[in-house]
């Protein structure tokens, strides 16, 4: 097999190949082994990368197929997983130094899934500590670069599965959303990214941040390889209390109706005045226009509601955070400090050693926002906010199928620009919140560049809406075309920049 | 139960007011949030998985089973069953917690107001029940060191085979007035248990405890005075003594004029007294919150009432039918309904016997024999038709109740029916007039000044003859025969000399 | 609204962290900003809006009563730092649980 380079491919090319017999599981494992090794010394988005494994596993999928057993269509695809799912046996850090060499002794329920779709999982990939960030610079174990400008974030918190699958390490990848963590890398890093209706996909085995926010969903280069992986993972699970019980999960057999006659809202609040770059904003109303142009109907609305999404998320999603990681105390698994006087002592120095700074922030916010005599002002009151952003929107997929606006006011900003400053992380996440609190989907589709660098538009569905807005998210995909410059270039092209991500011009002389 | 407290020149009756809080595990097959087994006394973490050890990305499903057995317990106490009820996360770092949360209920409980009926010296007190809850079960912690408790231990070990089992909460209002009542409350509570089958309610394992609040108030006050907790008492005699001895502590501290602490203390069974327990160095604040991962309960009034009649004939309507249909006497009622599997036992054993004898025997001789021999009544040798078997042998004369003593005894080792034991001990009664009276004269004739006594007027002196005669014949005399043969050997007064 | 130190040293403590001093003085003005920010939802009118917990509508979710795999004993310590007595060995506890 001739080197095939993995993030020209999108994983529906890669299963025709696989197919046809033109190349194989085993050789195409290997190349993404190699990619890995060329590049992530560079990228840093994976934590562990488990070859061996990934070979026998590309392995077996050939001997089925050469066996003629009928295999679907993720077989032998190399994936990313970002490293907050237990995967048995293996390593699982959710990103930090707490659970460093934390082994768990059970899989994911979506581990599983993937395992019986014949995928090949190439390793754990890096993503900001407990999923809490949007840069994946609050990584326990340093941050992961974008593969179209390694001097800027990748996003996060799943910022390595991005990476991985935009700097073609790999085809496709799996990472969570709980404010907006694969939409916004799937922005920055110019692919798409889909955040399933809450229920949808089960959460066993995700080490939870914010448990009703929490969704695990997929990363692709293309709508319609995000689609089939969703299809994969989807549906029903009896170890999820949360979990939708007879949903959907059909959501590539409709894919190629086009957007015809459907009802778009431009939502005034994820178009504020100020606040998003003027190329975003470009990208994201070219975009508006180019549905309108493929046969969608788009008009004004308004959900007063979003202006306090982010305030309210900062209040739910921190509260259920703290109580969550309480269980990393150094008792069971995990990092345990030494020479402890006594067991508070130890759960105390444990976790101001084994937590980074932005986990014990939001640790403190939400312990906070729950005590006694704040409740109700605080986490009470964020909750009856949440209510609101649910009848907005109820009220919003009335007269329309789907709303739209961008995924995150920037393009992918510079390493250490925000780390000083989280109220300007936090406002990453502002047009993605509001969907996390009300439990709908929404898919972040590639919408161009500005100035070189990848801008999101965003599609919000009702939930289980999923099919609606990937349609229309394939509709727009495919009229805009794909753009494959700089990835492969600058990944590729190692020599020519330094580690440490120096030499943007060098980096821009090299695009065509 | 009121007494006077003089304070300085004035006295003042207080009342001692007490609430219990009564935690109960279940008796489900499996955990409250998980499918591991719920059974006691396995080795140390061997009835654990992800879920119940909280491992990372685990997550909890309600045991379906525990919320019937949390609703009939409701039900049982006259609550109403919540329509809308949600789990809430408690949140608190202990070791032997492991996800430093306990998912419990906070303010959307399943069982709300309720009441339990208590007789209390034959007076029937009723005591409000304020809630039912469910939560689960937290993990044990062995503590290693000098004396085993948690004090002066140099580290610890925790085993999670009990963490996440379902325990229900019961608490009930601020009713009860003494240990007595407590204690009355108490068995009462644990009876109604029983007969529901919802848990095995053992003391002594753990799977029933007490947490009591109690404080005390100038009669005719209606607010509550300082209250001090007592946690864990796990057996009845620890409670009805630790509630005497904590209010009678109150009452003098009251009467020196000092003040009472709101604290919680412990209970020193050996000691006999309670003390202060070390005070908390952090504030527990709960910061409880619903609990995201469990969906909320909605209880349809067909599915409650589809469990109302479910409900088995509770303990308070038991002892009403048994003394109406036995004539037993309100001991023995409550002696016997107290425990369903001896209830179920003496109701075999009296179809169609007499209830005041087979009474008698169930509470008598057959407790007795079990303690001998260490069987509790759900390992006891003697089934019901043996023992009836037995009692229909006494009762047809054909042996002693005397002997018969000897007979149960022997039933416990031997799986032979009681007229076999009879005759192979030789035991059988002897009621052949012909056969008595040559032991009854011989023990008149040894006896002349006995006979004398009670030709003189003296009737009880009949009984030491009838012992004699029964030693004569080891036992196995009739002893109604030979009470008439002894008189009319012996005569009247004025009878033969 | 502004968080006092005292606040922030309460809240450390019952979160368990063991916060250096510097962490306290950053992490004060730090939430201070972001509580600030947070307040916004203070200003929503919300007479009689009903808290959201749970973004799904669904009620009874149970399971069967009937008993599943538990991990082996091996798989259960094969996390713990330390062991003995096949128990979770901790320093020790100096305070009663609630």
């Amino acid at each position: 097999m001739t080197t095939v380079p993995l993030s020209g491919l999108t994983a529906g090319e890669l299963a025709g190949m696989l197919a046809r017999g033109e190349t194989t599981a085993v050789e195409v494992t290997e190349h993404a082994i190699a990619r890995i090794r060329a590049t992530d010394d560079l990228l840093h988005a994976f934590l562990t990368v488990t070859d061996e494994q990934a070979l026998a596993d590309a392995g077996a999928v050939d001997e089925a197929r050469a066996a003629g057993e009928p295999l679907g269509p993720l077989a032998g695809m190399p994936l990313a997983l970002k490293d907050v799912l237990v995967t048995k046996g293996l390593r699982t850090t959710a990103g930090s130094r707490i659970l460093e060499e934390f082994r768990p002794p059970y899989d994911a329920t979506v581990v599983a899934r993937l395992r019986r779709a014949g995928v090949v999982v190439l390793g754990k990939t890096n993503m900001d500590e407990f999923a809490m960030g949007s840069s994946t610079e609050n990584s326990g174990f340093g941050p992961t670069r974008n593969p179209w400008d390694p001097t800027r974030v990748p996003g996060g918190s799943s910022g390595g599965s991005a990476a991985a699958v935009a700097a073609g390490q790999a085809v496709l990848g799996i990472g969570t959303d709980t404010g907006g963590s694969i939409r916004q890398p799937a922005s920055l890093c110019g692919i798409v990214g889909v955040k399933p209706t809450y229920g949808l996909v089960s959460r066993y085995g995700l080490i939870a941040f914010a448990s009703s926010l929490d969704q695990v969903g997929p990363f692709a280069r293309d709508v319609r390889g995000a689609a089939t992986l969703l299809e994969a993972v989807a549906g029903h699970d009896p170890l999820d209390s949360t979990s939708i019980p007879d949903a959907p999960t059909d959501v590539t057999s409709g894919l190629e109706r086009g957007v015809e006659g459907m009802r778009i809202g431009r939502v005034a609040e994820l178009f504020p005045s100020e606040g998003t770059e003027p190329g975003v904003l470009a990208r994201v109303n070219e975009g508006v226009d180019r549905l309108e142009r493929l046969g969608a109907r788009v008009e004004e609305c308004s959900l007063p509601s979003f202006e306090y999404a982010l305030s309210a998320y900062y209040l739910i999603a921190p509260a259920e955070a703290s109580s969550n990681l309480a269980r990393y105390d150094g008792v069971r698994w995990g990092l345990r400090a030494k020479d402890a006087t006594d067991v508070v002592d130890m759960m105390q120095r444990t976790r101001e050693t084994g937590f980074g700074a932005e986990v014990k922030r939001r640790i403190m916010l939400g312990t906070y926002a729950l005590s006694a005599g704040y409740y109700d002002a605080y986490y009470g009151q964020a909750q009856k906010v949440r209510t609101l952003v649910l009848r907005d929107l109820e009220r919003a997929f009335e007269r329309f199928d789907l709303l739209v606006g961008p995924t995150t006011p920037t393009v992918a900003f510079p390493l250490g620009a925000r780390v000083d400053d989280p109220l300007a992380m936090y406002l990453s996440d502002v047009f993605t919140v509001p969907v996390n609190l009300a439990g709908n989907a929404a898919v972040s589709v590639p919408a161009g560049l500005a100035e070189g660098l990848p801008v999101g538009l965003q599609l919000i569905a009702p939930a289980l809406g999923e099919a609606t807005m990937l349609r229309a998210a394939w509709a727009f995909e495919q009229d805009l075309g794909f753009d494959e410059r700089p990835r492969e270039i600058i990944v590729d092209d190692r020599a020519r920049i330094a580690p440490n991500g120096d030499s943007p011009d060098a980096v821009r002389e090299v695009r065509p | 139960m009121t007494s006077p407290v003089t304070e300085g020149t004035a006295t003042r009756h207080y009342e001692t007011v007490i609430g219990i809080e009564t935690h109960c595990e279940l008796a489900t097959a499996t955990k409250m949030f998980c499918a591991c087994p719920a059974t006691f006394g396995a080795g140390p973490n061997t009835q654990v998985c992800p879920v119940c050890l909280g491992e990372p990305g685990s997550l909890p499903v309600v045991n379906g089973r525990a919320i019937e057995f949390a609703t009939r317990i409701g039900l049982a106490l006259s609550c109403r069953i919540a329509e809308r009820s949600q789990f809430h996360r408690k949140n608190y770092f202990y070791p032997d917690m492991p996800k430093n949360y306990q998912i419990s209920q906070y303010d959307e409980p399943l069982c709300v107001g309720g009441h339990l009926d208590v007789e209390v010296d034959g007076e029937l007190r009723r005591i409000g029940i304020t809630r039912v809850h469910l939560e689960e079960d937290t993990g044990k912690s062995l503590h290693v060191g000098a004396t085993g408790r948690i004090h002066g231990a140099d580290y610890s070990l925790v085993d999670y085979n009990r963490a996440g089992i379902p325990l229900v909460e019961i608490v009930s209002e601020p009713d009860l007035r003494s240990a007595e009542e407590a204690r009355a409350y108490a068995e009462e509570l644990r009876a109604v248990l029983l007969a529901l089958g919802v848990s095995d309610a053992k003391l002594e394992e753990g799977s029933m405890r007490f947490d009591v609040n109690i404080s005390l108030r100038p009669v005719g006050h209606a607010e509550l005075g300082t209250k001090v907790e007592l946690k864990n008492l796990n057996s009845l005699r620890s409670l009805y003594r630790a509630v005497g001895f904590e209010a009678e502590r109150q009452r003098r501290v009251l009467a020196d004029g000092g003040h009472l602490v709101q604290e919680t203390r412990h209970w020193d069974e050996g000691h006999g007294r309670t003390e202060p327990m070390r005070s908390k160095e952090f504030a527990t604040d709960y910061r409880y919150f619903p609990e995201p991962d469990l969906v909320p309960v909605e209880a349809t009034a067909d599915w409650v009432d589809g469990i109302r009649v479910t409900l088995p004939e509770l303990p308070a309507e038991r002892r009403r039918r048994l003394a109406e249909t036995t004539g037993l006497g309100p001991k023995e009622v409550a002696w016997l309904v107290r425990d369903p599997e001896v209830l179920a036992y003496f109701e075999q054993v009296a179809t169609g016997r007499d209830p005041k004898v087979v009474a008698t025997w169930v509470m008598g001789e057959l407790q007795r024999n079990l303690r001998e021999f260490e069987r509790a009544m759900a390992d006891n040798p003697v089934g019901p038709e043996r023992l009836g078997e037995l009692l229909d042998l006494v009762a047809a004369g054909k042996v002693s109740a005397t002997a018969a003593k000897d007979v149960l005894a022997e039933m416990f080792t031997s799986e032979a029916g009681p007229a076999t034991i009879v005759e192979r001990k030789g035991l059988a009664q002897i009621s052949d007039t012909g056969a008595l009276e040559a032991a009854v004269a011989a023990v008149v004739a040894a006896n002349p000044d006995l006979a004398e006594k009670y030709r003189g007027g003296k009737q009880g002196v009949l009984g030491a003859l009838v012992g004699q005669v029964m030693r004569e014949t080891r036992g196995r005399a009739n002893p109604q025969l030979v009470s008439e043969l002894l008189r009319r050997a012996v005569g009247g007064p004025g009878g033969p000399s | 609204m502004p968080i006092s130190r005292a606040d922030v040293q309460h809240v450390a403590r019952l979160a368990r962290l063991a916060l250096t001093d510097e962490e306290l003085d950053r992490f004060q003005s730090q939430l201070s900003v972001i509580l600030d920010e947070a307040e916004k939802v203070k200003r929503l009118p919300t007479e009689g809006v009903p808290p959201t917990s749970h973004p799904l509508p669904r009620v009874n979710v149970w399971r069967d009563d009937t008993v599943g795999e538990c991990l082996s004993l091996e798989e259960a310590l094969s996390t713990a730092p330390e062991v003995e007595q096949d128990r979770f060995m901790v320093p020790r506890i100096i305070e009663e649980g609630p």
